[in-house]
Formats: structure tokens, sequence, C-alpha cells
């Protein structure tokens, strides 16, 4: 991120107007300024600060490493982080090649393609709380449909969201419901691939599947790729769909001061925000989630540059 | 999962003439083959909501078996949940955090979109970058700090610190509006400029009606934000129900309804529904703005 070029300002040959044109963006960024230092720059500091503390909203007490070195025998971060992994692993790329597949099947289909595209984007618009609520209960095992399904062809289905090895799938199950937002961007990037690549490449022989791999699959990998990382960082604060999941499943409430450890059945839902948020905003170790805050920054920063050469790349090109 | 779509063929289908090997037959055959996947696919797309309102007409006996079809539509169900609840104090309160949270965002962050889209300046694309970082960043990061401060300011256990902060603007919108300015043509605005325009005139008389469609979507993807977002109003919107969102209202409601899968699921559908018609009035500026998202990145 430093080694940004900046644009050149305004020449002394430039039309008068050009001139002063720094200062007068300054004035129209200064509310946004003025937010990212106060809501983005000093916390991140002051999480910084106060990852050194002991802090329980009342008192501040110096602490040195302690937080840092609970981090390193606190189980549930490594929980937490193997089931993020899990995530990143197979929730995003099953979503990503789901999207992919819709949006290829979308284009292929010669009637009634923005009914069938409306249909596949409906669920994104779903709440996240009530999507969650809606597949706990289709996949409940004594009276949700989707077992009842499954049996007719001859499947006893498992206790999906009360198994701690069915939770995480359940959960990409809803993932693909979901996948409208995805399923347009590809859509809309399919589309544009000339089609006349596509003839040549006819003409020179080439079968459904070999089109797919060198003409599609080249031509749509910027927008594969951003989708991917976005995906990722998406997992990473994978945190609503898991934590009503968890909540409804058990029928816990998880109201402030209760004992509920996020995270059911048997903490396979728990995700780092979630334990986070748990540690703060539940048990008021501030000092702690900071540590917490800052393992998630850390990891989060690492795919956002990713993005960010992305963008360097496509703003180059264009 | 029950479907999966394995090597779709590519959209030169059509394109792909090739000589004798009975192309009419095979055409038929593709034809066949992806309507009816897109038709299966479009019905397990459509199951979980129509599960989801067959179950909420049951009667409270019906629900807690196993059948799927109402036995005696119980439109009642509806009206219990509005006297079991608060759940229009929760609908007041999310149309407040959505609606004014839309209108703040609005104000604020279309002027800044139009400086990183128009203005040179010095470190224009550093702000272009932070612009990205904050906006992917996870938002727990800075959570224990920003919460302190809506803690001093006495403002926890109301909205306030949601939508007080979209007069700041706000990335993901600054960013959306930003990649749609720049995609026009920067002759219109340096001929107003020219002209004598000021910035603000250029942004009112030039910028902003040929940006309307980007701004409506900007406007809808916000609104649509704060009416699903749960970690925000979870986190301030306190522990007295009055307090709630619809998001937060309905992930406490089974704890309270236990067994009652068929309130829970017409609580769902009220929740849920709102947002579908909204949906069908804006589709496309829907459509449009997510491909804007991703593709002109």
């Amino acid at each position: 991120m430093a080694s940004v070029s900046h644009a050149a300002p305004a020449r002394p040959g430039s039309p008068r107007w050009r001139r002063g044109e720094g200062l007068r963006a300054l004035l129209w960024l200064s509310p946004w300024l003025v937010g990212v230092s106060v809501f983005f720059v000093y916390p991140l500091l002051a999480t910084v600060y106060f990852s050194f503390h002991r802090y329980d909203l009342f008192t501040l007490e110096f602490a040195g490493l302690d937080n840092y070195r609970y981090l390193l025998k606190d189980p549930r971060v490594v929980t937490s982080a193997k089931n993020t992994l899990w995530l990143v692993a197979f929730m995003v790329p099953a979503q990503v090649l789901f999207s992919l597949a819709v949006a290829q099947l979308v284009t292929m289909l010669k009637a009634g393609v923005g009914l069938f595209r409306t249909i596949f984007y409906l669920p994104t618009l779903v709440p996240a709380v009530a999507g969650t609520v809606t597949f706990v209960f289709l996949m409940n095992p004594a009276t949700g449909p989707w077992n009842q399904f499954l049996a007719v062809f001859g499947i006893t289905g498992p206790d999906w969201f009360g198994d701690p090895a069915w939770s995480k799938p359940s959960l990409t199950l809803l993932a693909l419901w979901g996948c409208g937002n995805t399923m347009v961007i590809f859509l809309a990037a399919l589309l544009d691939v000339p089609k006349h690549l596509y003839e040549a490449a006819a003409i020179d022989g080439a079968g459904a599947w070999r089109r797919f791999r060198s003409v599609t699959l080249p031509m749509i990998s910027p927008v594969l790729m951003f989708s991917a990382v976005t995906g990722v960082i998406y997992a990473l604060q994978y945190f609503t769909q898991a934590m009503i999941a968890s909540r409804v499943a058990s029928g816990a409430t998880d109201s402030a001061g209760s004992n509920f450890i996020p995270g059911y059945p048997d903490e396979s839902l728990l995700t780092l925000p979630q334990w986070l948020f748990h540690v703060g905003f539940r048990d008021y170790s501030m000092g702690y989630a900071c540590v917490l805050a800052l393992l998630l920054f850390g990891t989060s920063m690492i795919f956002t540059l990713v993005l960010l050469r992305q963008f360097r790349r496509a703003e180059e090109s264009s | 999962m029950s479907v999966t779509v394995t090597a779709p063929s590519p959209a030169g289908v059509r394109g792909a003439r090739r000589t004798g090997a009975a192309p009419r037959r095979r055409r038929m055959l593709v034809w066949v083959a992806t309507h009816a996947l897109a038709i299966a696919l479009a019905l397990m797309f459509l199951a979980p909501p129509l599960f989801l309102a067959l179950t909420a007409l049951m009667t409270d006996e019906q629900a807690l078996t196993s059948e799927l079809w109402p036995r005696t539509w119980n439109w009642e169900n509806f009206a219990t949940v509005f006297a079991k609840s608060e759940l229009l104090r929760w609908t007041a309160n999310t149309l407040l955090y959505a609606g004014l949270g839309t209108v703040f965002m609005l104000v604020s962050s279309v002027p800044v979109a139009y400086a990183l889209a128009r203005f040179r300046f010095r470190g224009r694309r550093l702000a272009f970058l932070l612009v990205i970082t904050t906006m992917m960043l996870p938002p727990q990061v800075v959570a224990v700090p920003v919460y302190l401060i809506w803690a001093r300011a006495g403002l926890t256990d109301s909205l306030w610190p949601l939508i007080l902060p979209m007069l700041l603007g706000d990335a993901y919108s600054i960013f959306l509006l930003r990649q749609f300015l720049i995609s026009i043509p920067r002759d219109y605005t340096d001929a107003a400029r020219v002209d004598g325009c000021s910035d603000l005139r250029t942004l009112f008389k030039v910028v902003l009606p040929m940006a309307r469609p980007a701004i409506a979507a900007v406007a809808l993807f916000q609104f649509f934000y704060c009416w699903n977002d749960y970690y925000g109003p979870l986190l301030y919107g306190g522990v007295a129900q009055e307090g709630w969102t619809l998001s937060v209202g309905l992930a406490t409601f089974k704890a309270f309804h236990s067994v009652q899968w068929n309130l829970t699921m017409a609580a769902t559908l009220l929740v849920t529904a709102p947002v579908i018609v909204l949906f069908f009035f804006a589709q496309r500026v829907f459509i449009e703005g997510v491909t804007l998202t991703g593709v002109k990145g």
C-alpha cells in the first residue's frame, strides 16, 4: 500500500479551474476523513493499546503480554480458527463454483432468462436471520421437510444443525441458496465474453468443455478471483448465520449475562468474530477481545492486500 | 447437496453449428437438459419460502407433526405474532435505522465519491485504497473502542451508534458510487467547469442527473443492509425489547415460543415479505447495482 504513485498535482499549464483542486478535494472529503479517523484509525490504535491491558469497562490496568499469552492457551481460538479454515476451504469454493454453474446454466436458457435469474437471486434478499431460522426449521430432523424429501430417495438425513459433523455443511447449503449476488456478477461477466471467440473456437473444433476452459475461464478469471477473495474476507467475518443457527437449534437465549457459549452443537459453529463478541460484550474482557480483534485484523488484511493488487491491476488496464 | 451442476457447456452452444452429426436433435437435447435442470434448481430455490409459508399457516398442534400441508388455514397466526411480540415496535425501529441511515449515507457519501472520481489531487489513490480497506475489514476489528466511544457518549442501548456514523460516509457506498462516477465521460464535467460552474453546481446539474441509477442502487443496498443487519443492533439495541430491530427480535423469537414453529415461521415471513415486495418494484436497479460491484472492479 505504501508504494502508491500519486496523481500529478495541477500543472502550471492546466486550466484555471483545475488549480487548487487539492484543497477543494480536501473540503469535499473532510466529513469522510473525520469518519475514518474517529471510527477506524483511532479505534485501531486504541485496540492495540487495550490489548496490553485488563479492562472490564470500569477498571483499566496494565497487563503486559498477559492477553497475548492467554491467546496461545485459549482452546476456543483453536476451535474457531479450525472452523474458519473449514469455511474458507469448503464453503467459499462451493459457493463460487455453484454460482458460476448457475450463471452458466442461465446463459444457456433460451426462454425465461429474466424469470430464472430473479428466482435464483431472490434468496439473497431474505434477511440473514430469517434465512437461517428457516433453514434450521427445514432441516430439523423431526418435523422438517428436508429429511422427508431425502427419504423419498431412501436417504436417512442426519440431524443437520444438531450434529457437529453436519452443522457447517448445513450452513454451506444455506450459503448456496443465497448465491444470488455472486451469480449475477458471474452472469454479467459471462455475457460480456465476445461471441466471436466462441465461434472461432468452435470452427477450430473445440468441444463444449474445451471452449469453457480455453475461452470462458480466462475471460472471466478477474471476476472469479474477485469473488473468491471477497468470499474469503466474508468468511473471516462470518457471524450472523452461525450465531443464529446455534441459538435457534439449541433453543438457548443469549441475553447479556447468560452463560451460553456460542457455537452449538459442540462449538462446531464457533467463529472468531463470535468468540470475540462473547469475550468482549458478554464477559466484558475488553483487553483480550482486542487481542482477538488484532488477530482478525491481521488475517483480513492479508486478503485485503491481495484484493487491492487486483484493483490496481484492473485500474491500470482500464 | 442434492443438485450438482457439472461441466456446463458454455454459452457458445448456439454458435456451435457443426456440420453433420444431427445438429437439430442434439440442440433439442441440450434445450431439454438445460431447461429441466434450471426448472429443478428453481424449485429447490423456491422450496424454503414455500414450506415457510405453509408452516406459518398451520395450527399449533399440526406444526408439531411432520405433515407438510396445513389441515386448516390458520390465518390468525399472524395476528398472534403481533399480539405476542413487539413486532410493530421492532418494525418502527428498523424503519428508523434503515430510513435515516440511507438518507444520511447519501448526503455524506455522494460528495466523497464525486471528489474521488473527479478531482485530481495528491493522495487520491491513497484515499481510494483507504475506502477499499475500510470496506473490507470486518467491523469486529474495531468493535471494542467504537463501543466505548458510544458508551462514553451515553448512546448505547439505542440505534444512534449505527445511524449517526452514516453522516460521515459509508465506505461500501462510496466505493460503488465512485466506480460509477468514473465511467461518466470527463468531457461533461470539464465542459461545465469551463463554463464557470462551481463544483457544487456541476455535481447537482451534471453529475447527479446522470448518476441517478447508481444512487438508486446504493440507496437500496443501504436500506436492505440496515433492514437485514443483525450484528449492529445486537451490539447497541440493548436488553429491553423496545429497542430491538426486526433481526434481533426474530433471532430471539423462537426462544420465547420454543416449540411453536408455526408462529416462528409466521414472524419470519412478516420480516421477509417487505423486502421481497420492494425488490419487485426495483428489480432492475438491484441487478444493475450488483453487476457494478463485481465487474467494473
